[in-house]
């Protein structure tokens, strides 16, 4: 018989979302027996090779680097007794229990009256998004490029072309060339950045590194390594236009085209899912369809912020944390939904019927002099001008839950 | 002189251009008043905290940074300077690796917690 553990809140995932939702869930109660179920050899998930800065601007109100993030969340996590079990790896779990294979337990299971999903996301890979040609050495994920950057010291080519201009492929362009590679361009295939204007700026811009728009990476070249690749640019269909494709000479490609919230554990068990986010569908604490399941941070919708992160995942925590003390709430289901221009809007279920309830959302394209509107059963609950809105950037409403009696809308108008 | 530039306040990106005439800067292109003020500062003297990694003696790398913004202009040759050091484990979050960083003012501190 493997071993048996029991705790009120267990948490699976010791990065950003998964150290703020402990956090939370024990300051609902102190007596609480929380744990974190982590991977990795220590907490701190992605943010231990995010060595730039520009985090913590929003959450801790100064500008820290990635490493210097987690540490402060690190440090208030041992100054509590919330249990960290790292190189421990969930290999399955049922409504029951928790199955983990832990480099200190070996085999067990785990008992917990709530569990926060907290997994964060990975990077998708070349074969997801099929880039023509042949696969020599030298194609990383700009994540993995990152990693073995920032933890090992190793740089993976000195001459790059990066395909997609997600915020860790500007980041890794700046952090290539500061390490005296070579990056020739960002291709992007849409007709703008899904990176934050600050990151092209002071990644690109600041190096004289070409953002090529509606351009993709047509095919790749090498026999053992990367020679170089083609790039052409798109019509408006999204087809490459032959006339415009040109060698590039390279050693590596960097792919930094998106990242997919990794899910498997909730797969397969009960939880409702948002085809949209890729994550579960939750309500304004984060919880699942399950009852006493939560998911926070990247498991649950991508975030562009890690301040947002933590954010949310101290909600999910306090509702983790509330439900495990026993307290229920008096409920009444409104869904949310999503209107013109809108691509996703979270929580997608409000339940509570007192007190605030901030619903973020993201648009589908770039608005300029927009309206944001919150219908309700019909009627117009919100309204705001804005000047602009990107769906780089999440955005939020916040609203009374007194004043909403029916199913909302967030639209632009 | 006039110098164009990317506004990165907000999501809108707006091209700003600055002139200098007799001393004086005259921006063009903001939409807010936000812009105006990065704009000018962007013009004026340009400042970025470098974010590197320094060697360590397992042969491994330790994040670091320069504990305040210097000038852009400035950023290759503080990286070279980085570039030459090796520190010793452990290291600690606020450990000065380099004082005065090339006269910027700026220090080069260790950004991370590593024992081992």
């Amino acid at each position: 018989m493997n071993k048996k553990l029991e705790y009120d809140v267990a948490v699976i995932g010791g990065g950003p979302a998964g150290m703020a939702a402990a956090l939370s869930a024990k300051k609902v109660k102190s007596d609480l027996k929380v744990v974190i179920i982590e991977r990795d050899d220590r907490v701190g998930g992605i943010l231990n090779q995010c060595i730039h800065n520009g985090f913590g601007l929003h959450y801790f109100k100064e500008e820290l680097t990635g490493t210097e993030y987690a540490q402060r969340f690190a440090d208030k996590l041992a100054e509590t007794d919330i249990e960290i079990m790292t190189e421990a790896f969930v290999l399955n779990l049922t409504e029951k229990e928790i199955f983990v294979v832990s480099a200190k337990y070996g085999l067990v299971s785990i008992y917990a009256k709530a569990v926060v999903f907290a997994m964060g996301c990975r990077e998708r890979t070349s074969g997801a998004i099929a880039v023509p040609g042949s696969r020599p050495v030298g194609i990383w994920t700009a994540g993995m490029a990152q990693r073995l950057a920032n933890l090992e010291g190793l740089l993976v080519g000195r001459k790059a072309v990066i395909m997609g201009s997600g915020d860790i492929g500007l980041i890794m362009a700046r952090r290539m060339t500061y390490e005296g590679a070579q990056v020739k361009m960002v291709c992007e295939i849409m007709p703008y950045s899904g990176g934050l204007k600050r990151n092209i700026v002071q990644c690109l811009d600041d190096y004289g590194i070409p953002l090529r728009l509606s351009t993709t990476v047509t095919r790749v070249v090498g026999d053992k390594r990367v020679e170089g690749v083609y790039v052409a640019k798109l019509n408006e269909k999204g087809e490459a236009i032959k006339e415009t494709e040109e060698f590039v000479e390279c050693d590596c490609l960097l792919l930094s085209v998106g990242l997919i919230p990794e899910n498997d554990l909730l797969t397969g068990n009960r939880v409702e899912m948002s085809s949209i986010t890729g994550g579960a569908i939750v309500d304004e604490y984060r919880g699942t369809s399950v009852e006493g399941w939560y998911a926070c941070g990247n498991v649950l919708h991508v975030h562009d912020l890690v301040d947002n992160v933590s954010e949310e995942a101290e909600i999910a925590g306090y509702g983790a944390g509330r439900y495990a003390s026993g307290v229920r709430e008096d409920e009444s289901i409104r869904k949310v939904f999503t209107g013109k221009g809108i691509r996703y809007a979270l929580p997608q279920i409000i339940k509570g019927k007192s007190g605030r309830v901030k619903v973020f959302f993201r648009t589908d394209n770039v608005y300029k002099n927009t309206v944001l509107k919150v219908m309700c059963s019909g009627k117009e609950l919100y309204r705001r001008k804005s000047v602009i809105m990107s769906p780089g950037e999440m955005a939020s409403v916040v609203l009374n839950k007194e004043d909403i009696k029916g199913d909302l809308t967030i639209t632009l108008e | 002189m006039k110098k164009n530039m990317i506004c990165i306040m907000c999501p809108m990106g707006c091209t700003i251009s600055v002139e200098e005439k007799d001393g004086k800067l005259s921006v063009t292109g903001n939409t807010c008043l936000r812009g105006a003020k990065y704009a000018e500062q962007e013009y004026v003297s340009p400042q970025r905290v470098v974010t590197a990694l320094v060697k360590l003696n397992n042969g491994k790398v330790a994040p670091v940074k320069t504990d305040k913004p210097i000038a852009k202009g400035d950023v290759f040759k503080v990286l070279e300077e980085i570039g030459t050091k090796e520190i010793r484990l452990p290291v600690h979050i606020g450990d000065r690796v380099i004082e005065n960083v090339c006269g910027s003012g700026a220090n080069v501190v260790v950004t991370k917690n590593i024992n081992v």
